[in-house]
């Protein structure tokens, strides 16, 4: 098990004043834009005010992180503390800065300096319309995310963690004509609270546990090893698992990952965003932040790693059968972020951590070349009808920076940065003792094999083979005989090939992530404890033969690949008549390109159900509670006087006649109830 | 039936009164309904000394003076009234007045 001890914990420190800049930039580059928006400025102000004051906060980052000697939390401004009695709630606006933070924020911030200048170019044909609007979104997207890594307590967290879902919600339903990118917004939005609620019983149990939020506390608390004392009660067991679904919602896992496919509605800059930098990324930063607190139930940590591994496999398969470019790249996300959570699960958080540095930047490659393709053909995704684009003029920087970063998906030996971050997650699976460890890490090559067959299959039929195009349905006055595709310009070409020359850099950065992550909260197995002692055979050693292994493996899925969508195109339709035709395998095609009908079941399951009960509790509200209680009481007034009305007719004498027999009946109740009461009393002694 | 008792006297005011009430019920002249009530209060009144008499304490002889002097000035109010009522109308009959009711 881990121990509470290892890691080192922050100090307090007056720090360097200009940090608290790397969050008030993308803030008030949200306000500057929202500004921009109001007053309908038309032209591209709005994307320069991001870039600049993005690429600021990514200066400011990277200077802190040139200034850094030691975890040190630095106060921004009070909060909220509220004491009473023993007891007391303190989340101030402060920085945990510790390598992990800082791992995280330089490609947060980084990438999405680099998106937002994408952006620039590929949203410009809404200069005008919804340009400032969109650069807000990004910008408070930013600023959710930075204050999610940045922040010194759960509660901070917190606030990042609704703010993305907010900002994800926004960009997601960009298009908000299109009925599709609406229902996506609040898929992701209602998914994401499932996780949220996760998160907030998580961090309320932390509280009552450990009696503080801020992490600076809670850590100096867990070495001193208390927890293992406190390591009894359920509600304590509880805390991992719930911290486990707030990532599981985040970071797109099973069984909450259906809104992150349906999340490419939104413009493609976003989805590079939330795949790539931001958002998913937040749940794997989540477990490695509070990583020491997974050691509380000794079950939590395999059961993160059996999701991943299973999330992994399971949308390898979805990724195989899909015929739209980005929903490929979408389900290869989900799948990478299982390798990530596998990692985390199978106690190497470094590897985990590299995995998502080196997978930051080939999916933001893949999703902005995606999307140069959307852009350029009209809105065409469809894999089918795309072909041969390298050889297209002005194409070749799309393509062959693709081609690098389907190399990096698909774990292309030594030259490219995937092959060696999920190298150290498999070779771990291999390595690492556990229940079932042995079948997931089989699990983890097969879904190896699977990605790099779906990635190529992808360029193969995009970027190579003879020249081919059908424009999508998003024409800008053309007609379809006398379309040409749109080829990116300058600022789109220069950022792909910048995000690719980073993706290069990070192969060699493997160490140094690895350091980053072993000096922060996440040190919690550093691969390197299950190594066999010296001399014996390379077999025994999964860190030894792995690449050897991953290699062959990677290679045979790119073969397949070749094989059908660029040598032989005619044997994958084949090959798909072939299962069609058998009766055992006739319902694999359908089931996969049907995304094995999980939102069906979700459907059938969760939806509908509810869906039922709602209107059931409508039906109630409407006919017992309104008609009966609501209507029932303000009617019963009226009802009286319907019944009393009569009486007030206007005739005089009628008032008379009730006057008397008022009268009459004060007298009756007066001087003959007495006698009566009297009579009966009477009666019952006597017959008693 | 030699001497008048209590009884006597009670009886005779409970027929002024019903009589009065019978005619305000059952009249529509406003003068005759307003008559009517006027005798009901005579009848009250002469109930009121009758029981003063019967117990020999003066105070029912002086709350009929004082009804006596407030239906005076209720007299002339009424009839006032009345007289304007009738302007309005051109009719005595207290069907006249009955937007009250609803119908």
């Amino acid at each position: 098990m881990i121990d509470g001890a290892g890691f080192p914990v922050a100090v307090e420190a007056s720090g360097p004043s200009w940090a608290a800049l790397i969050l008030w930039l993308p803030a008030i580059s949200t306000v500057l834009c929202g500004l921009c928006a109001a007053f309908k400025v038309r032209n591209k102000l709005a994307a320069w005010i991001t870039v600049a004051l993005l690429g600021g906060s990514f200066v400011l980052t990277a200077s802190l992180f040139a200034g850094y000697e030691q975890p040190v939390t630095i106060h921004v401004l009070d909060w909220i503390g509220i004491t009473w009695g023993d007891t007391s709630f303190v989340a101030n606006f402060a920085f945990y800065i510790d390598s992990l933070t800082l791992l995280w924020m330089l490609f947060v911030t980084g990438l999405g300096t680099l998106i937002a200048l994408y952006a620039s170019e590929y949203m410009e044909q809404d200069v005008g319309g919804g340009y400032s609007r969109f650069f807000a979104g990004i910008s408070i997207f930013l600023f959710a995310m930075t204050a999610l890594v940045m922040g010194d307590n759960l509660l901070m967290l917190y606030l990042g963690w609704e703010g993305v879902g907010f900002a994800s919600y926004w960009l997601i339903g960009y298009y908000y004509k299109k009925p599709s990118a609406v229902a996506a917004a609040k898929k992701a939005f209602i998914v994401n609270r499932i996780g949220d609620l996760g998160l907030a019983l998580g961090i309320y149990l932390i509280w009552q546990t450990f009696g503080t939020v801020q992490y600076a506390e809670l850590f100096t608390e867990l070495q001193a090893g208390s927890y293992t004392e406190i390591a009894g009660g359920w509600t304590v067991q509880a805390i991992p698992f719930l911290l486990m679904l707030a990532a599981f919602g985040k970071s797109a896992q099973l069984p909450l990952y259906v809104w992150l496919p349906d999340a490419m509605e939104g413009p493609t800059p976003v989805s590079a965003l939330i795949h790539a930098a931001t958002m998913v990324t937040a749940g794997v930063y989540l477990l490695c932040r509070m990583f020491p607190l997974m050691a509380l139930n000794e079950l939590a940590l395999p059961v993160v790693a059996w999701v991943g591994g299973l999330t992994a496999l399971l949308a390898a398969t979805i990724a195989m059968a899909q015929y739209d470019i980005k929903r490929i790249f979408a389900y290869s996300t989900i799948s990478q972020l299982g390798y990530m959570f596998l990692g985390v699960g199978l106690l190497t958080t470094s590897g985990a951590a590299y995995h998502v540095f080196t997978h930051a930047f080939f999916k933001a490659v893949l999703f902005l070349t995606a999307g140069v393709v959307m852009h350029g053909m009209a809105g065409q995704l469809d894999l089918r009808k795309v072909s041969g684009l390298r050889k297209l003029p002005g194409w070749r920087i799309t393509s062959y920076t693709m081609l690098y970063a389907c190399m990096c998906l698909a774990g292309v030996p030594i030259v490219t940065n995937g092959f060696w971050s999920k190298d150290a997650i498999m070779a771990e699976a291999f390595a690492a003792h556990g229940p079932g460890f042995g079948a997931l890490a089989i699990i983890a090559l097969i879904t190896a094999l699977l990605t790099a067959y779906y990635t190529f299959r992808v360029w193969f039929r995009v970027c190579a083979g003879p020249v081919h195009y059908e424009p999508g349905d998003e024409l800008h006055g053309e007609s379809t005989g006398r379309f040409q595709p749109h080829a990116p310009r300058l600022i789109i070409n220069a950022v792909l090939v910048a995000i690719t020359v980073g993706a290069v850099v990070s192969i060699f950065c493997a160490d140094w992530v690895l350091g980053m992550v072993g000096d922060s909260t996440a040190a919690g197995g550093i691969p390197g404890e299950h190594h066999v002692a010296e001399g014996a055979s390379v077999w025994s050693d999964p860190h030894a033969w792995m690449p050897w292994v991953a290699s062959v493996i990677g290679l045979v899925g790119i073969a397949i690949a070749w094989y059908f969508h660029l040598a032989n195109r005619k044997a994958a339709d084949k090959f798909k008549q072939v299962l069609q035709g058998n009766v055992l395998t006739a319902w694999l095609p359908k089931a996969l390109e049907n995304k094995w009908y999980v939102d069906e079941l979700y459907h059938a399951t969760i939806r509908a159900p509810l869906w039922l009960l709602g209107r059931i509790l409508n039906l109630f509200d409407r006919y017992v509670l309104d008609m009966v209680f609501v209507d029932g009481i303000a009617r019963l007034p009226r009802m009286l006087g319907r019944g009393f009305q009569p009486l007030a007719n206007g005739v005089l004498q009628s008032y008379a006649v009730s006057m008397i027999g008022g009268v009459a009946l004060v007298a009756v109740l007066v001087f003959v109830m007495p006698e009566l009461m009297a009579m009966l009393s009477g009666l019952m002694g006597g017959g008693r | 039936m030699t001497t008048l008792s209590l009884s006597h006297f009670l009886l005779t005011s409970a027929i002024i009164f019903v009589i009065g009430l019978i005619g305000f019920v059952t009249r529509r002249n406003m003068i005759v309904m307003f008559l009517c009530t006027e005798l009901m209060f005579q009848a009250a009144a002469i109930a009121m000394i009758a029981f003063g008499h019967y117990h020999g304490d003066v105070s029912g002889q002086v709350f009929v003076i004082f009804i006596l002097t407030v239906a005076a000035a209720e007299a002339a109010l009424a009839l006032g009234l009345v007289v304007l009522l009738f302007r309005r109308r051109a009719t005595l009959s207290a069907e006249a007045w009955s937007e009250l009711g609803e119908a």
